[in-house]
């Protein structure tokens, strides 16, 4: 094992830790937003993609990259558009808390 | 010099896509969060743009554009009724990208690859590939592209097993000795298979549990691309859509008292013989007529509304609302008791309340709202069954037994509006139904209830 994975291993760990503990704390009301929130998160799979395929190692390489950096772009500006939308929508009753955040 | 811009940015990222959930504990944080989120999205990609490796950007300028094209209408298009769908869908492009990642990655190097980065483009394409199949199921599912019914064959279980075994061979193969393309692309094609066998026997009810569990995998494929690329936020944001999934996918089984492995096996509902033990024979459902039952609504002083994937379906939350707005405005109380497996995603219930202008601060999770149904006039169920199944508490021959219920049967009196008498999802009989505080209004829930506004205003 070199050191890097090792790392690299206690990076995952600790992340998923981290994503546990917060997660744990979102309220079932959210739970929709969350999961297209952690879509378009997971997004992030754009930047192994781009390199894929701007990085000139041939035409089948290039082809596969270009797939996967539409794919990837579609969960982010699908997902951070989608997950706005649903979360415009809450809005509490109480007439003295801000109800609809303003309008974009 | 770019090196270290390209880090910072993913720092960033990083931090701000964990400040981005973290906003989503409370919803008037939530929306600012994820904006940031997405700031923090668009640092990654240019911090990735200055990569040195990068020669070329036409194509990568086409990548862009196409799934910014695609993804624009997702994200702005799609009705709050079909986001069950939608997540399920989106989970595929995420694994496809992983996946598509994985096999150029395994095309330009292949036998080149040391043991630990070709482990982890293993896993990569493993569960990418089984998570692109399996989330386009999921999505024909719920797009009734196929029927939701769970689809069951004899040795169904044993050959999942063994192409499961098959795939997990191909992949100790190829940590031995990579240079084996024939196997890769074998073991991808498995994976391929399995992601179809294994949603197949899944029914619609089961549908949170399994999208959950595909969110969990396109996390945690994501994550070994970050392991093979030796790119931390690939890595960190793996781990947190994988501990996310894998989260909700507990939740949702716990509120179902099922195991995964009950879930995935399980095949629940497709077996009728399996119903419950008690039948309906002998038992009368009362019927109630739309003007009554606008009279109880209208001179109740405390309502708890009972959503349930009838609403979803009949898109009748905009009703709701304004049934449960005329209500109020007479005096009376209205809530709203939210099941988590209500609908046919985590959370599917409040999204679409949301949606008809409900305010968050009505919508009672199960264990806030129980002990309310005792006070409670009436309880209005809306295409809701399995959920407020009593049988559930006190029928050890259910299918169903000691699954949380929202405890209806409790409440003063009962309105239930369904289709029909047939039975629910899972095929079980409700003696709610026939318990002699219970009325039936039979019909679809959106007209039902257009009618009952009516008459509620008129009186």
């Amino acid at each position: 094992m070199s050191p890097t994975f090792v790392i690299e291993l206690y990076v995952f760990v600790l992340a998923g830790f981290v994503g546990y503990q917060v997660i744990t704390r979102v309220p079932p009301l959210l739970h929709t937003p969350l999961m297209s929130a952690t879509n378009a998160i997971s997004g992030i799979s754009l930047v192994g993609s781009l390199v894929a395929a701007g990085a000139g190692r041939g035409t089948a390489t290039t082809i596969l990259g270009v797939v996967a950096v539409a794919s990837a772009t579609i969960n982010v500006v699908g997902g951070f558009l989608i997950t706005d939308r649903m979360l415009r929508m809450f809005h509490r009753a109480d007439p003295k808390a801000p109800t609809r955040p303003p309008a974009p | 010099m770019s090196e270290f811009v390209i880090q910072a940015a993913y720092l960033a990222a990083s931090v701000l896509f964990i400040l981005g959930l973290k906003s989503l504990t409370r919803p008037d944080t939530a929306r600012r969060g994820m904006q940031q989120a997405a700031i923090g999205m668009l640092l990654a990609v240019i911090g990735t743009l200055l990569n040195h490796q990068i020669v070329d950007y036409k194509w990568i300028v086409v990548g862009l554009a196409v799934g910014s094209l695609l993804g624009y209408p997702l994200g702005m298009f799609v009705p709050m009724t079909a986001m069950p769908q939608r997540i399920a869908i989106s989970h595929m492009f995420g694994a496809l990208a992983a996946t598509l990642v994985g096999v150029a990655e395994y095309h330009t190097e292949s036998a080149a690859l040391p043991t630990a980065r070709m482990a982890a483009l293993g896993f990569e394409v493993l569960f990418g590939s089984l998570t692109v199949t399996g989330s386009f199921m999921a999505f024909a599912k719920l797009q009734e592209l196929m029927r939701g019914k769970p689809i069951t064959f004899p040795g169904q279980n044993i050959l999942n097993l063994s192409l499961f075994a098959a795939a997990l061979g191909g992949f100790g193969y190829l940590i031995a000795s990579p240079g084996h393309p024939a196997v890769f692309y074998g073991m991808i094609g498995v994976a391929l298979l399995i992601g179809v066998l294994m949603v197949l026997p899944i029914g619609g009810a089961d549908m949170p549990v399994v999208v959950s569990l595909l969110n969990s995998y396109a996390g945690l494929a994501s994550a070994a691309t970050g392991f093979a690329l030796g790119n931390t936020v690939l890595i960190i944001c793996g781990a947190l859509d994988g501990a996310s999934g894998f989260l909700l996918s507990i939740l949702m089984s716990k509120a179902m008292n099922r195991s995964f492995r009950n879930v995935l096996f399980g095949a629940f509902g497709g077996d009728k013989a399996a119903a419950g033990s008690r039948t309906a024979e002998g038992l009368v459902a009362r019927e109630i007529s739309v003007e009554d039952a606008a009279l109880r609504l209208a001179y109740a002083s405390k309502v708890i509304v009972v959503p349930g994937y009838g609403m979803a379906v009949a898109q009748s939350q905009h009703q709701v609302r304004e049934l449960a707005e005329l209500i109020e405005r007479r005096g009376g109380d209205v809530k709203y008791a939210i099941h988590p497996v209500a609908g046919r995603m985590p959370g599917h219930m409040n999204v679409l309340l949301a949606e008809a202008n409900v305010p968050y601060d009505r919508l009672y999770d199960m264990e806030e709202i129980n002990g309310q149904f005792e006070q409670a006039d009436v309880a209005l169920v809306i295409g809701a069954n399995d959920v407020v199944n009593p049988a559930a508490r006190n029928d050890p021959g259910s299918p169903i037994y000691g699954m949380p219920i929202l405890n209806v049967d409790q409440a003063r009196s009962v309105i239930v509006l369904k289709r029909s008498m047939n039975p629910g999802f899972a095929g079980i009989e409700n003696e709610l139904f026939y318990d002699e505080r219970t009325s039936m209004l039979f019909g679809d829930a959106k007209s039902s209830l257009t009618r009952l506004v009516t008459e509620v205003k008129a009186l």
